[in-house]
């Protein structure tokens, strides 16, 4: 499989310069709303700390608690079934399709589906998949994947909108006009509803003691999608187990101010059993789930509630996009799950970060995740999969920072050479730092010089 | 479009599939501590009822007084004047059509106003809480254009954690925490509101009228 090239990919993304400065300010905004959302919670790290131990002790004891969710849903009058990876979940949805024979699929956002491609599965089976989520829609329409778990079509703007709804939907080529967008697919979008014989969602939890699937949307797409249908199937990864119904309180209150910075979503709506005269369904998805428990450097990703707050403070994926990942998850944790999946083909993209450790700081379940980035790194190197430019470097550098007589001298040469070599040198193929960018000019003095020259030796310093 | 091919019923190997998991699953778990006892955040709210407003007003919902001895049938009229077909699934208001005489979710497809009572509300979020109980066909609160929702104001808890001792969590089919109209702002962040299901949300503080 070919290893996705994350730097090649984003520089697609940087060369329309109006869509990365919305995308960088966009993503920005979110990371500001909820910080405000956040600071007016006096427990909010208090709440986070709660979040990080129950998803631990969930995932230390998943085994027993899938069970406990297995039986009360099954006591509830739902249906449970299990796939060991993609091709069996959407083998299990197509044998509960065919067994009910719909023809029309309506389904809300489920990040799970897009990891087990089930629509185009389905569609090359004369199943009709309709998204309903405008931004997941948006995407469909455009045979596009997501760019960002929550806002997925977040990297397009009013303009890009316009021109796939003309070109799907038959809408004004020249209304760009963003409530005329939201409006058209709401129209085009509710006939389905009312002839759709089934109705698909994912879950964001998936109480054990209850036997209850939570779904939060704002657009109350999902459960139009359930409650006018008369067959309701919810594909969820086997992590989303939490223990008890009190703890919906401490992730709901966490969940949409950490994504979108308000305080809950519109609907947060609670699926304990089929209403009269319908049919339930579940498909519980271990598709790598249960071999990445057993990582002891990297299970703690499990805790994942997916709000998206790790790619709007990165700032590496607020400037490439999130297509530029090649996978279903990107930004920071889709950087630490992808590997997982194909270590060969998503080896470079541990590499899209800084380092800088913001991810982790916002992240509402206190994901390690900057560390696992780091982990990674070493894994591949490891394993071989470091590209040899990337590796050479890295030698090389390795050499010259482990010897401070090396490294002054390699200083001076970087100095010098800044100012006085030729452009083609800075500037070329071999030397990353140098692309899409100037590099900053270099201080006259290091450092270590300045020191030696103010400090070094001088009384009531220390040495 | 490609031809319907068979394919296994889910059943088969169902049973292996869920063994083989689940022992994967044991086999790979790490160990943690217990899972902490939540505490209870009492905050004394002054007016729980203004604190709900407030923040449904930033959810895109709104709270009108209706005086207790005023006319919900009429105000419903007034309020919306184009509204043909008011459905209601309480007995607070009768509406042009009573949920009770609608047979399938499709039939809501024409509702222009929905009217239901809820459970109780947030006020820390600004939200109501319905069960297919109180909205009587679950798809009225997303196939009307607009709902209308009453709320006795001493059933308004503090905060998400209290909401969840509601004994709706654990004996209704489905339990809706509703929190302002249906809103999208997945094109350029430019919020809508209206996206999929209700136009608008009105909350009605109301007491429920003595049966007695």
């Amino acid at each position: 499989m070919k290893r996705v090239d994350h730097a090649e990919a984003s520089s697609r993304f940087i060369s329309a310069k109006d869509h990365v400065a919305f995308h960088d300010r966009r993503l920005w905004d979110l990371r500001g709303k909820r910080d405000r959302e956040a600071a007016s919670i006096p427990e909010w790290e208090e709440l986070r700390s709660f979040a990080s131990a129950i998803k631990e002790h969930t995932l230390a004891n998943l085994a027993d608690y899938l069970e406990q969710f297995e039986r009360n849903a099954i006591a509830n009058g739902a249906h449970v079934h299990w796939a060991r990876d993609a091709a069996e979940h959407n083998q299990v949805v197509l044998g509960i399709l065919d067994a009910h024979a719909v023809h029309t699929l309506v389904k809300s956002k489920s990040m799970l589906t897009d990891e087990c491609e089930m629509s185009a599965f389905l569609a090359r089976r004369g199943i009709e998949v309709v998204e309903t989520d405008l931004g997941e829609r948006i995407q469909q329409l455009d045979e596009e994947p997501p760019s960002h778990i929550v806002v997925p079509a977040v990297h397009k703007l009013r303009a890009d909108v316009a021109r796939v709804f003309a070109r799907t939907l038959g809408t004004d080529p020249d209304r760009t006009d963003v409530a005329y967008l939201a409006e058209s697919q709401r129209r085009q979008t509710r006939p389905y509803y009312l002839k759709a014989e089934a109705g698909m969602t994912g879950a964001n939890f998936a109480v054990a003691e209850t036997g209850s699937v939570v779904v939060c949307t704002n657009e109350g797409n999902a459960d139009l999608s359930v409650h006018v249908p008369r067959l309701h199937i919810a594909s969820i990864g086997i992590e989303k187990v939490i223990p008890r119904i009190e703890h919906l309180a401490v992730f709901v209150r966490l969940l949409s101010r950490s994504a979108l910075g308000s305080p809950i979503t519109q609907m947060t709506s609670h699926f304990r059993a089929p209403r009269a005269g319908a049919e339930m369904h579940i498909v519980l998805v271990d598709n790598g789930r249960s071999e990445r428990l057993g990582m002891a450097d990297f299970w703690r990703s499990l805790k994942c509630i997916r709000c998206g707050a790790c790619l709007n403070t990165c700032p590496v994926y607020r400037r490439s996009g999130g297509l530029s990942y090649g996978a279903t998850y990107s930004g920071p944790i889709g950087v630490i799950i992808d590997p997982t999946f194909n270590l060969r083909k998503y080896s470079a993209l541990p590499f899209a970060s800084t380092l800088n450790g913001s991810c982790t700081h916002v992240c509402p379940v206190k994901i390690d995740i900057h560390e696992q980035i780091f982990r990674w790194r070493q894994v591949i190197n490891e394993r071989n999969q470091l590209p040899i430019v990337k590796k050479e470097a890295m030698r090389m550098a390795g050499k010259v920072l482990a010897s401070p007589r090396l490294y002054r001298t390699a200083v001076k040469a970087a100095q010098a050479g800044l100012e006085y070599l030729p452009r083609t040198m800075i500037y070329n193929p071999v030397n990353a730092w140098g692309r899409q960018r100037e590099v900053p000019p270099a201080a006259k003095q290091t450092f270590r010089d300045w020191y030696l020259e103010h400090r070094a030796g001088k009384k009531g310093t220390k040495a | 479009m490609n031809a319907r091919r068979p394919v296994a019923a889910p059943s088969d190997g169902g049973a292996a599939r869920r063994a083989e998991i689940l022992a994967r699953v044991r086999a790979n778990q790490p160990t943690a501590g217990p899972s902490p006892p939540l505490p209870v955040y009492d905050r004394a709210l002054q007016v729980p009822l203004d604190t709900f407003a407030a923040n449904l007003e930033r959810m895109g919902g709104e709270l009108v007084a209706v005086p207790d001895e005023g006319d919900l049938e009429d105000w419903i009229r007034r309020r919306y004047p184009q509204a043909r077909v008011v459905c209601s699934a309480t007995p607070d208001v009768a509406g042009t059509r009573s949920i009770a005489s609608v047979s399938a979710p499709c039939d809501l497809a024409d509702v222009d106003v929905g009217v239901v009572r809820a459970a109780l509300g947030v006020a820390e979020t600004g939200s109501v809480l319905l069960t297919e109980r109180h909205l009587g066909i679950n798809a009225l609160g997303f196939l009307a254009q607009h709902l209308v929702v009453l709320l006795d104001p001493s059933s308004i808890v503090p905060d998400l954690h209290h909401a969840y001792r509601d004994p709706c969590f654990r004996d209704a089919r489905y339990t809706l925490l509703l929190t302002g109209p249906s809103a999208t702002a997945d094109i350029e962040g430019v919020l809508v509101r209206g996206a999929q299901g209700v136009r608008s949300l009105t909350i009605i503080a109301r007491a429920p009228r003595r049966s007695a």
